[in-house]
């Protein structure tokens, strides 16, 4: 598909997460949906696709929160007109006669299956709901069928609607950098001293919409070996007039006693509020903890995660090129191969991904605004149903 | 209050400096009421002269002519105009009776203790330039007028001193009739005494500025003001006092003097223009300052680069006051040729010896004196060329003091040859054998199956990392490496070569890296005194991860490389790399967005050479003594100091064996003197030292056994 081709080639989890939301929202609009059970052919659909997406890269994880954003949103939609139609239905039922105990129980049956799904989809993972969980998708197609007469519109208004609403989410991940450089001036004060390390879209744009505020702050970049996107950071900055240092990697220690905040980019943020961040990010959050420097984390919301980690440093990771650090061959002359002892006297380890414990992070900045890390699991309950968080399983065990 | 006016006398040395007091010697029959002096209080014969009412500061006593007692030979630093003797006893004379009228009667014994207080306010009055101001506007120097709120406050201050020691209800009265007393006696200044006030300012000044001390002119104004300021206090025969306290400070310069040795000087701080621009006078490499300096290390030297090179190349022909090898070793500093701190220092020493074998004294000079000269000029072109490490430092501390040793009576070339085997034996045994005695420690340390990761290249790691491969323990190596100097990959070079199984990465993988290592090995450019580790940059990354990982972090350094300096973080003294070198990425044209980035204002490039390790992170350090922790680097600071001199001069069981009774020999070449409870120094295992008392014993880590006439003592170590 053409999903395989373009893993490789796109960097950055912003551009990938729009790319898989508007691939998600190509398969939506060409499927055809049944008249029964539409909201189940679309969610099994996407599933379809976001398996062989996430198998794709399973480091990249947007591609994943994109597929389960997209799945949440039928599962939503789906509810809102299902709620809408017994609405309607309860509203005749109520119009037309109020004693009629055929219809009553009818629609009563109807309305405690919605209200068991709107708990299951709408509330926060809580142990009562798992305790009261009614298979949605056996009250929906019940619900569905029961209201035979509006079927096609409702199809019809469901994809319609769930296209509007991926619609909106490519839009969240377009305008995220906007939304959270929206919050800049609050967390920057006049003559502050910045350090970030490596480049990161959504920090530059944080730190330009300062810049455009009036603040005057000084920034440190890190040069973020081995991308060295430092280098390119630091260049943008410079244009915008900021006042801008670059150091390596190893005056990082050296550096951040002088320094007030640290705002970093991240990859990908986990329930747990744990930041896999480019390779470095982990010395940085200890430096900035020994001295007391807050951590800032930028983030937008495509980047959290419903997963918690497990050994991320090695499972969420990812080894680049030894070529970025040593040439080729470099080493050839004082490597003997004539020997053939076994296993090589030289490795050279470059991974590309770092992980940050929660408690080493002050704050997040998303879209939404500013969280603790222990409140991330929260925020992601809001854009992911639970049902959803097997996508990755099995797509892992597919692998 | 003896306590407290010794105190200051400590704290402000200027005083003495400014040359009012300490030139006239205490007559011996002076008065001193409160004596502060234990060694030279001279008797209570003049206790109280009223007839004495002079300045005891300002006025140099022989000068006045109401003192017959009091006639001093002036010094010449005493450049001190007095003021026209007639007005001033007159003034005074006026102003000491009113005062004395005022507080009348004072208790005789208040009166002696009040005497007291007036040194201690001189002290006060002069040791703080601030103190100065405490002038009643009688006296004021015309030229120089105070603000009038300074004064009338310090009228009240002046007071309290006084009834700390005189009675409250006497010293109100005092400070109001001296408030009243001012305005009259302002007027009756004459002219003479104001002309003679200004020249003595101007004297001051001139003064000051001839001793070529940096006391602005301001102190010797406000000393003098003080001074004056102290000649209406009511207090009689101050002059003998204030002589004696004066001696006193003399008396306790010395310990003082012995105090500050052991303070290090305050480094070069090169946002100080006026000493740059002497700096510059004075070095034969002119440097172009670089452009684009971060704000934060003006106070560090930073040049363009590459600009001295070629420069000093064409003139190496032309430089006769630099030894070639001296100038040759420069150069390869400034080229990056020689780096790492024990190259460096032997390079440099090596140099040294050369330049002194070449020495000759020139007539009508002495060896030890102009042999420092030549020294501290080729340490300076040195500094031009890279600054000093702290290895180079110590070693030219001690090359400097083995100079100063020698005595007159040796020949030249005794001389000479003392000096090329005192270099010998410290390179030898500072640092070679220092070196042998480390890896003997460390290499106990390393475990098989160990991972051992190392930072950057240090030599001391790479001779561990040998020793232990040619031991035979299995381990692997973890290198890790930062730009832009790139030392590791030299390292891993060697140790691939031979046979190690080594893992290479970069500083930020360090966190990936870190889950599978047993051990960190680290070198150090210095250890200073509070435990912080002075290396290269990055090791303090390295040390913090590590020890969030909960692994230990062992800091090899040999003892001459301990600075008895603190310091907090890496930003108050680093050293300033080629910002160059950072905008490039060797093998990577891709990376090239920051080519011509010396254009622009708003962008500089840091490229720090070395940070400070806390000393929270560091397990262990590795010295020639053994393995101590990082609390007990000040005693070894102090210790080696002291070990030096002795183990040069009289303990040497190497040069003169037998000497020393009590000193205990090392299989592993440990002496142990049990009498110091300190390893002190080394044999060499292939020369033993003949006359020993004591058996060759074998030691622990953690203590030594020692047998003394049959009975085993345990020291610990």
């Amino acid at each position: 598909m053409v999903a395989h081709g373009r893993q490789c080639k796109i960097e950055g989890s912003q551009a990938t997460a729009r790319q898989t939301a508007e691939l998600l929202r190509s398969v939506i609009s060409q499927q055809r949906v049944p008249y029964t059970n539409q909201a189940g052919a679309l969610i099994d659909a996407v599933k379809a696709v976001g398996e062989q997406l996430i198998a794709a890269n399973p480091v990249e994880l947007a591609v994943g929160n994109i597929v389960r954003r997209v799945l949440h949103i039928i599962r939503e939609e789906d509810l809102s007109l299902t709620t809408a139609a017994i609405g309607e239905l309860n509203l005749s039922a109520v119009s037309d006669d109020e004693n009629d105990d055929d219809r009553d129980g009818n629609t009563t049956l109807s309305a405690a299956a919605v209200a068991a799904a709107a708990r299951s989809t709408l509330r926060p993972p809580s142990l009562q709901t798992l305790l009261e969980d009614t298979p949605v998708s056996a009250a929906v197609p019940q619900t569905s069928s029961s209201g035979a007469a509006d079927k096609s519109s409702r199809s019809r208004k469901l994809k319609h609607d769930v296209i509007e609403a991926v619609n909106e989410l490519i839009q969240d991940i377009v305008t995220c950098h906007e939304q959270i450089a929206e919050q800049a001036v609050e967390h920057i004060h006049q003559n502050e001293v910045i350090l970030t390390l490596g480049s990161s879209r959504t920090v530059s744009e944080f730190l330009f919409a300062a810049k455009e505020k009036k603040r005057s702050f000084r920034v440190f970049v890190a040069e973020g070996a081995p991308r060295y996107q430092g280098h390119l950071l630091a260049k943008e900055l410079v244009a915008r007039g900021l006042q801008t240092t670059l150091i390596t990697d190893s005056a990082v220690f050296a550096m951040i006693s002088r320094v007030n905040m640290v705002i970093v980019g991240a990859h990908a943020v986990m329930a747990n509020g744990g930041v896999i961040a480019p390779v470095g990010m982990n010395l940085v959050a200890l430096a900035a903890q020994k001295h007391a420097v807050p951590f800032v984390v930028l983030a937008g919301s495509h980047k959290l995660c419903p997963l918690y980690p497990h050994n991320p440093e090695v499972l969420l990771n990812e080894l680049r090129s030894p070529s970025e650090l040593l040439d080729f061959g470099e080493f050839s002359d004082c490597m003997d191969f004539g020997s053939g002892s076994g296993s090589p006297l030289l490795h050279v380890v470059n991974p590309a991904f770092d992980y940050v414990p929660p408690k080493l992070v002050s704050l997040f900045i998303t879209d939404a605004g500013g969280h603790n890390p222990s409140y991330m699991y929260r925020l992601i309950a809001d854009y992911y149903s639970a049902d959803d968080l097997v996508v990755q399983r099995r797509a892992i065990a597919g692998n | 209050m003896d306590s407290r006016r010794s105190s200051r006398a400590v704290i402000d040395p200027k005083v003495r400096q400014v040359g009012f007091f300490t030139s006239a010697p205490l007559p011996p029959d002076r008065t001193q009421s409160d004596p502060p002096d234990p060694i030279r209080s001279p008797p209570l014969a003049d206790a109280s002269s009223p007839g004495n009412s002079l300045s005891p500061v300002m006025i140099p006593p022989p000068r006045h002519p109401s003192d017959s007692l009091l006639r001093l030979p002036h010094s010449p630093s005493d450049a001190f105009p007095p003021p026209s003797p007639t007005t001033t006893t007159t003034s005074l004379g006026d102003f000491s009776d009113d005062v004395t009228a005022a507080s009348s009667p004072p208790p005789a014994a208040a009166r002696v203790r009040g005497r007291g207080s007036s040194v201690k306010q001189q002290g006060a009055a002069s040791s703080f330039p601030g103190g100065g101001f405490e002038v009643p506007p009688s006296v004021k120097a015309p030229s120089s007028v105070p603000a009038s709120g300074l004064t009338t406050v310090s009228v009240v201050k002046l007071p309290p001193g006084i009834s700390e020691n005189a009675g409250g209800s006497v010293s109100v009265e005092v400070q109001s009739d001296r408030a009243l007393n001012s305005k009259p006696l302002k007027e009756k200044t004459s002219k003479a005494e104001r002309r003679a006030i200004q020249e003595a300012q101007r004297a001051a000044k001139a003064a000051a500025k001839a001793e070529g001390i940096k006391t602005p002119a301001v102190t010797a104004l406000a000393n003098a003001k003080s001074a004056k300021s102290t000649k209406p206090s009511p207090q009689r025969n101050d002059s003998a006092v204030v002589v004696a306290a004066s001696e006193k400070k003399g008396g306790d310069r010395s310990v003082e003097k012995d105090r500050k040795k052991d303070v290090p000087h305050p480094r070069m701080q090169y946002d100080d223009k006026s000493r740059v621009q002497k700096l510059k006078k004075r070095s034969v490499v002119k440097p172009t300052e670089a452009r684009n300096r971060v704000e934060l290390f003006r106070h560090l030297p930073q040049y363009e680069h590459g600009t001295q090179l070629p420069v000093l190349q064409s003139k190496f022909f032309q430089l006769d006051t630099l030894h070639p090898a001296v100038y040759k070793v420069g150069l390869q500093y400034l080229s990056g040729d020689i780096c790492g701190g024990n190259a460096r220092c032997i390079a440099m020493l090596q140099a040294f010896q050369e330049a002194i074998r070449d020495y000759s004294t020139p007539p009508a000079k002495t060896l030890s004196r102009d042999l420092t000269a030549k020294i501290s000029s080729y340490v300076s072109f040195l500094i031009d060329c890279r600054p000093l490490s702290v290895s180079m430092g110590n070693a030219i501390r001690f090359l400097k003091s083995q100079i100063a040793k020698i005595p007159i009576s040796l020949s030249e070339s005794e001389a000479k040859a003392t000096l090329h085997s005192d270099i010998e034996r410290f390179i030898n045994e500072k640092i070679i054998l220092a070196d042998r005695v480390i890896v003997k420690h460390a290499v106990t340390k390393i475990r098989d199956g160990d991972v051992l990761l190392t930072y950057g290249s240090s030599s001391a790691v790479e001779m561990i990392l040998q020793h232990a491969h040619e031991l035979g323990k299995q381990f692997r190596v973890v290198i890790v490496d930062s730009r832009p100097k790139h030392e590791g990959k030299l390292l891993l070079r060697r140790l691939v070569r031979k046979g190690l199984s080594c893992t290479y990465t970069h500083i930020n993988a360090i966190s990936y890296i870190m889950h599978e290592v047993t051990r960190v090995f680290l070198g150090a450019s210095s250890v200073l005194s509070n435990g912080t580790v002075y290396s290269r940059v990055g090791t303090a990354c390295v040390a913090m991860v590590a020890y969030g990982f909960h692994i230990p972090v062992l800091v090899c350094c040999e003892a001459y490389k301990f600075h008895e300096r603190v310091q907090l973080d890496s930003i108050c003294s680093n050293e300033l790399g080629d910002p160059d070198s950072i905008s490039k990425v060797p093998g990577r044209e891709d990376i090239n967005h920051l080519d011509g980035w010396d254009k622009s204002e708003n962008l500089q490039l840091l490229n720090l050479i070395y940070d400070a390790t806390p000393s929270d992170y560091v397990s262990l350090i590795i010295t020639d003594y053994g393995m101590i922790p990082p609390t007990s680097v000040p005693v070894i600071v102090r210790e080696y100091g002291r070990g030096q001199l002795w183990i040069y001069e009289e303990c040497d069981p190497l040069a003169s064996p037998g000497r020393c009774s009590d000193a205990v020999f090392f299989v592993d070449g440990l002496i142990f003197y049990p009498s110091q409870h300190l390893v002190l120094s080394f044999w060499f295992p292939d020369r033993p030292p003949s006359g020993l008392n004591n058996d060759l014993l074998e030691r622990s880590d953690n203590f030594v056994t020692v047998a003394e006439n049959g009975n085993f003592t345990n020291f610990e170590l």
